[in-house]
Order: C-alpha cells, then structure tokens, then sequence
C-alpha cells in the first residue's frame, strides 16, 4: 500500500505561495490552512501595487486571453472543485474573459462636445482592490474575475483556504503575472481592518462581509482614502451579474484635444 | 542593400490534398464539377476544388436552416461563446500551417501571413466569442435576435482574415452561414472548415461552397437566405444590391477604396515614407484601403519623393514562403493583367512611371512597386482602383486644398493623415469622408475597431460592437 502525499495549504502573495509570516494556522476541512496576519495583509498589497503597472497596461486582448486560460485550467482540475459550482465558475471566468475588450466600448463614449475639441471618454481600472469574499467558491470566482479583468490587481481576503488556494494554483499556470490575485486565507474580521484602512489599496469589495457593524466600520475607515466601496450582499452568482462589479473599481478618464488646421 | 540568403517557410507543415469537395453540413461532399487552384508565384497547381452549382448551395443553405432552427438559433449564447473560443485556439494551434496555406494559395509573403493574417484571425475569434453571450450588452436593445442564414461572399485578397470578419460575428449572434471564399484562394476555408470539425461544431452551422461569381450569385439569390455579407468589387457590389431589392435580406457590403494618403509638409518625413510603403506595398497593394493616393503637400514633394524611391529600392520582391519578402505574387493572370493596363494607361495618359529597380522571378504573376507622378485627379490612375502595388502622387499646397482631393472620389473606405499637428489630425480627419482614418500610420486592424466604407465604397461595418449590427434583428 502507498501512503498518499497531502497537500500544504499556504498563501497565495505576489505568485508564490509562503506561509504565515505569523506561523499561525487553522483548521479547515480537517487540513491546515495558513491563518493571514495584518503583515501578510501589508505584503499582500505591496505585491499587488508592484504588479499594477504591468497588468493595467497589459492589452484587453492579452487580460482576456489570460482569464480563458484560467478557465480553461479550471476545467482541467475540476475534480477539484465542489461539483455543484465548478460548471458556473469556469462558464463565468469565460463571461469576463470576453469583457475584457469589451468594457471600453460600453463604458466609454465619444462625447459630442459644443466646440472644436475631440473628446472621448474611457475606462481605466482604480488600483488595488481589497475584497472580503464570500464564501463558496462560485463566489470567489464572482468577485475576483471582474476586479481584475479591468486591470485592477486585489488582494482576497476568504476563510474558504482549500478551494481559494486551489485556484491559486489554477490562477498560477494560467499566465496570470504574479501578484495580480493575492489570498490571504483567514478571517476578514481580523485583516480586512488592515486593508480598508491601508493608505495603497483603491478599493474595498465588502461582499463576503456578514457582520453588519464590521462592515459599517470597515466602509469608514475606506473613507479616509476615499477607496470606492461594494457593500456586503448576498447576490444569486448564477445570474447574470451585469456591469456593476466591473465599473465599481473603474475610473472614467476624459482626453480633450483641439481640432484646427 | 544588404544581400541575404534564401531563408524559406517549410512547406511541409501543410498537407494539401489533391483534391477537395464542398463542406455542407459537416462533412465533406463532391459537387458537380471541379476547377483548379494554383499557386501564383509558380503556377503550380494545388489542388483541385469542387465547384457548387444552384443545387449545391440549395442545399447548403438548408443545412444552415436546420442547423439555425434545430441547434445554433437555440443553443444558449454562452455555448455558442464556448464554441468560437475552442476555434480561436485551433486557430492558435494551426497558425503555421495556416499561414503557409495561405502564402502559397494567395502569393502574399510569410511574413505577412504569419504576422498579420493570423494573428488577427484568432483574435477575431476571440473577440467575437466574447460578444455570443453579451449581446444585450451590445447596445441593439435587452433581447437582440439572430437573422437566421447568413450567405457570405469573400474576396482573395485577405482570404482567412475575410472568412474570420464574416464567420466570426454571424456565429456569435446565432446565424449559421454558407460561405463561398474567392475562386483563386479557396484552401484556407477548407482547411477552417476541418477545424470546424475538430471543434465539434454541429453540422450545417458553416457551409463553405467554392465555387467562381455563379456560385455566389445562387447564395446572394437564394430566397431562404435571410442576410448577405459581400467583400469584393463594388461593381459586384452593385449587382448585390439590386438582386437583394424587394427582398427582407439584411446586407453589408466591403468594396473598394482609392484612399487618399496626405502628407502635410511637419510630418515626421522617415516615419511617412514608411507609411506609404506600407499604405501601398503591403499584401501586393491587394488592400481595399490602400492608401494609393499620395497627396503630398508642394514644399515637401521632392524630398519625400527622393526618400520614397530610396526605401523602395531596398523592397525585396519574389518568393512569398521566403521570410525576407517584403512584395510577393500577384494573386492572378487575371489581376495581374489589369495592373498592366491601369499602367499603362497612366503612362499614356501623360503620368510619369518609376519602377523600383528588382529581378523577378520567371514563373509565376509579378509586378514591380511602382510610383507614378505628375498625376491629376482626372487620370484614371487617379480615380480607379488598381488593386495592386501602383502609388499615384499628386500634390497639393493648403489643408483644404488636401481635404477637397481627398474627397473627390466616389469611395470612402480609408485615408492617412501625416502631420506632427494633434489639432490638425482631428480637424482633417472629421472632414474626410473615408470609414476609417489612420493618423500617422496605416493598414491597422483590430478586431475591436470597426472597419468599412462611405459612399461606393460600400455599407455596414465589421469588426468592433458595431460589427454586430450586421447579423442582429436590430
């Protein structure tokens, strides 16, 4: 007989995985997962503002091909996923993958101004994105696909670790650049504080938040940065999520430019 | 000029067959007769084609019927997204092999096709895969329909990218197709049509019948065919548009262009002498949106000239599967033919030809890049699409002199405008009546950005959300 190999359930931080730099763990379906500290909150955002520049300049087509590799890394290592959520998650990884050079064009105008000057609206992604996920996996997949697809870059805050980490590993052979999805797997109620009041991070998804008061307080202390907000919800993920959870984190920028011989 | 040795393409990455049926309804089948297809750079022949009558495509157009009403109409969009990505990625896969095919059936350099063609060809794919389950995104109201068939007509110039503007928006929004590529480039569609069978795709979504204008004229006529999509001539063009009237078929029509190319005397000299080269040169000058007008403003005429002659020397002419070409075959005797007489005509109509100097090889259907000047904008070289690597260049001295030429045609497909003057740009670009405007470039695509013409340059766009448009009930 042949004993099997178990699995590590680390931290996904800037495309590697390191434990806590607490060394704490908890327990999670019988397997130990790494228990995020506020250090690894701090490390988390450093990585994900360092892969900013690359990945919001990176092309729409090459962010969309990227998320259909990610899909199609999913649907490789289903088995690994609960089976009752697996199909939806890779069929929307794809929805957004296609966004990816499409959200210009339905978010953004030409603008018919009353006077000589091109003038044209486009969307730009707002930075690092904190996200408290809800649990599930579908869900996991719901929020981090549409933060990013933009060219934002997050950091996912998710006491799910078996399921988040194992598609850390479907995110990590997808072409991802590191640092663009960064898991922290614990609890938000002890690092999302640190990452609703971090000075770096643009945005702060509440979705997977269940304690009222907690998110309350969490949406304040975003107010200091002025970090745009999603506040907790319970949505159903099979339906269609429209456009809210991509332009939440978008900037509009406005180019204005005389015409004139 | 630096020498170079020979670095040829393999040829061996493809397998052409002796000979091909008709795709309908998944499968391969014989038609009626048969016409050959060869190779413009050696006229070697290929590979025998099967060529579809009127009861050929009748009965194409009713694999894509059953196909719309029995699976594609009805499959949910983010299937259907499934399906044009999984043929993105054999795109992917066999882009090689595409682009040597391509190279080989159109006399276009590997560079070219391997650069160019392909690439945007997946992308295409990839692009559109995305919009088959957003299309209430796309701004033609919540609950878009397809059409139904969809029957497309395309030309030799560009023969995958053309078959990928076609398929890829029809099959996004639901339509099945039946699609006939051009007479003297057919392998390329065959060759997509057994990725369509690699995909898995449900038998009768796309039909490729091949076949010369009489096998297009039975898909445009063909009463159960509900949308017509054409990349050609616009004198073609113009028998489409007849033959659809009194009919309820939506059409979209890609036609020809005589763009005009200006160069305003603050240009950035080196990178528009490149621009033109390009504008003109690339793909044989087999482009609809050739910029084969040059207007270059009078104090700058000599010294562009001087340079453009000089980069033309260095254009390497010959072999298409050689990597170094930068001009390969012309596509046919036939096209070959009216560049000579388009030549000649401006020689006897008084403009003076320059050719650049360069061997050709013996076999095969070649033209040397060529520049005429001391044109007007009544010679026939002026006004009348060369379809090949032939740069008329007249002269202007104001904007609004520049912007009167530019517009005295009767396409409007494209045009360049080459000044370091953002003002300028924006100011001359809203007063051209061309689809598509390039500023201090040329000859860019992007599945993205929507492409077509004003005027006889024909109507409807392809590419970007508006390429949509064409295949919805909007």
């Amino acid at each position: 007989m042949r004993l099997n190999v178990r699995k590590t359930y680390k931290l996904y931080i800037g495309g590697a995985f390191p434990r806590s730099e607490s060394g704490r763990t908890y327990e999670v379906d019988g397997q130990n997962a790494a228990l995020a500290s506020r250090k690894d909150a701090r490390d988390a955002v450093l990585a994900a503002r360092a892969a900013f520049g690359k990945w919001s300049t990176a092309t729409a087509y090459n962010r969309g091909q990227i998320l259909y590799r990610a899909a199609e890394m999913l649907e490789a290592r289903r088995s690994e996923f609960p089976a009752g959520e697996v199909d939806d998650a890779i069929d929307r990884l794809i929805w957004y993958a296609g966004w990816a050079d499409k959200l210009a064009q339905v978010t953004g105008s030409a603008n018919p101004v009353a006077a000589p000057y091109f003038n044209i609206s486009s969307p730009e992604p707002s930075g690092v994105i904190a996200i408290a996920a809800p649990a599930g996996f579908l869900g996991l997949v719901n929020v981090i696909a549409p933060a990013i697809v933009s060219g934002n870059t997050c950091v996912v805050v998710t006491e799910s670790a078996i399921e988040a980490i194992t598609f850390a590993e479907v995110l990590a052979t997808s072409d991802l650049p590191g640092g663009v999805v960064n898991i922290l797997t614990g609890f938000a109620k002890e690092v999302a504080p640190w990452l609703a009041s971090h000075d770096d991070v643009n945005g702060l998804d509440l979705t997977g938040v269940t304690d009222a008061e907690l998110a309350t307080e969490l949406e304040r202390q975003a107010a200091d940065t002025l970090k745009r907000v999603i506040r907790p919800s319970t949505p159903k993920w099979t339906d269609d999520p429209g456009l809210g959870r991509m332009t939440a984190f978008l900037e509009t920028k406005t180019v204005w430019h005389p015409k004139g011989v | 000029m630096f020498e170079y040795a020979p670095a040829p393409e393999s040829r061996s990455i493809v397998n052409i067959k002796p000979s091909y049926g008709l795709f309908i309804n998944g499968s391969f089948v014989d038609g009626s007769s048969s016409f050959k297809t060869i190779n413009p750079a050696s006229e070697e022949v290929l590979s025998e084609v099967a060529s579809a009558d009127a009861s050929d495509v009748d009965k194409a157009v009713k694999a894509a019927r059953t196909a719309f009403s029995k699976t594609w109409g009805k499959m949910p969009g983010k299937e259907r997204a499934k399906y044009l990505f999984r043929i993105a990625r054999l795109i992917q896969e066999r882009s090689r092999e595409l682009a040597v095919l391509e190279s080989l059936d159109n006399g276009k350099p590997i560079k070219e096709s391997r650069d160019v063609d392909l690439p945007l060809v997946a992308a295409h794919f990839f692009y559109y895969a995305g919009w088959a389950d957003k299309l209430g995104y796309a701004g033609f109201g919540p609950n878009p329909k397809p059409l139904g068939v969809a029957g497309q007509v395309i030309p030799w110039n560009f023969p995958l990218l053309m078959l990928a503007w076609k398929i890829a928006p029809a099959l996004a929004a639901g339509n099945t197709v039946v699609l006939k590529p051009a007479e003297t480039t057919p392998l390329t569609a065959l060759l997509f049509a057994e990725i369509c069978q690699q995909a898995d795709l449900p038998p009768g979504v796309v039909n490729i019948v091949t076949g010369a204008g009489e096998t297009g004229a039975a898909i445009v006529e063909h009463p159960d065919v509900n949308k017509v999509a054409f990349t050609g001539s616009t004198d073609v063009g113009r028998i489409i548009a007849r033959a659809v009237a009194g009919t309820q078929k939506k059409v979209t029509l890609e036609l020809g262009g005589k763009a005009a190319n200006i160069i305003f005397e603050d240009a950035a000299i080196d990178q528009a002498v490149e621009g033109i080269v390009n504008g003109i040169f690339f793909n044989q000058g087999h482009v609809c949106c050739a910029g084969s007008r040059l207007l270059l403003q009078e104090s700058i005429q000599d010294a562009v000239l001087e340079k453009l002659k000089r980069r033309m020397t260095t254009l390497r002419v010959g072999d298409p599967l050689d990597k170094n070409t930068d001009i390969g075959a012309i596509n046919s005797a036939e096209q070959l033919s009216r560049i000579r007489t388009l030549s000649e005509i401006g020689e006897s109509e008084g403009a003076e030809m320059w050719q650049a100097p360069c061997d050709l090889p013996a076999h095969g259907f070649w033209f040397r890049p060529t520049i005429f000047t001391g044109v007007s904008q009544a010679h026939r070289i002026a006004r009348e699409e060369i379809f090949g690597p032939v740069l008329s260049v007249l002269t202007f001295r104001t904007p609004a002199e520049a912007v009167e030429k530019a517009n005295n045609t009767p396409y409007g497909l494209s045009a360049g405008v080459w000044t370091e003057k953002g003002s300028r740009i924006l100011q001359i670009a809203d007063q051209l009546r061309a689809g598509v405007v390039w500023a201090n470039t040329f000859n860019k695509f992007d599945p993205t950005a929507p492409f077509g013409g004003y005027k006889e340059s024909g109507y409807g766009r392809e590419g970007g959300r508006h390429g949509l448009e064409a295949y919805l009930a909007a």
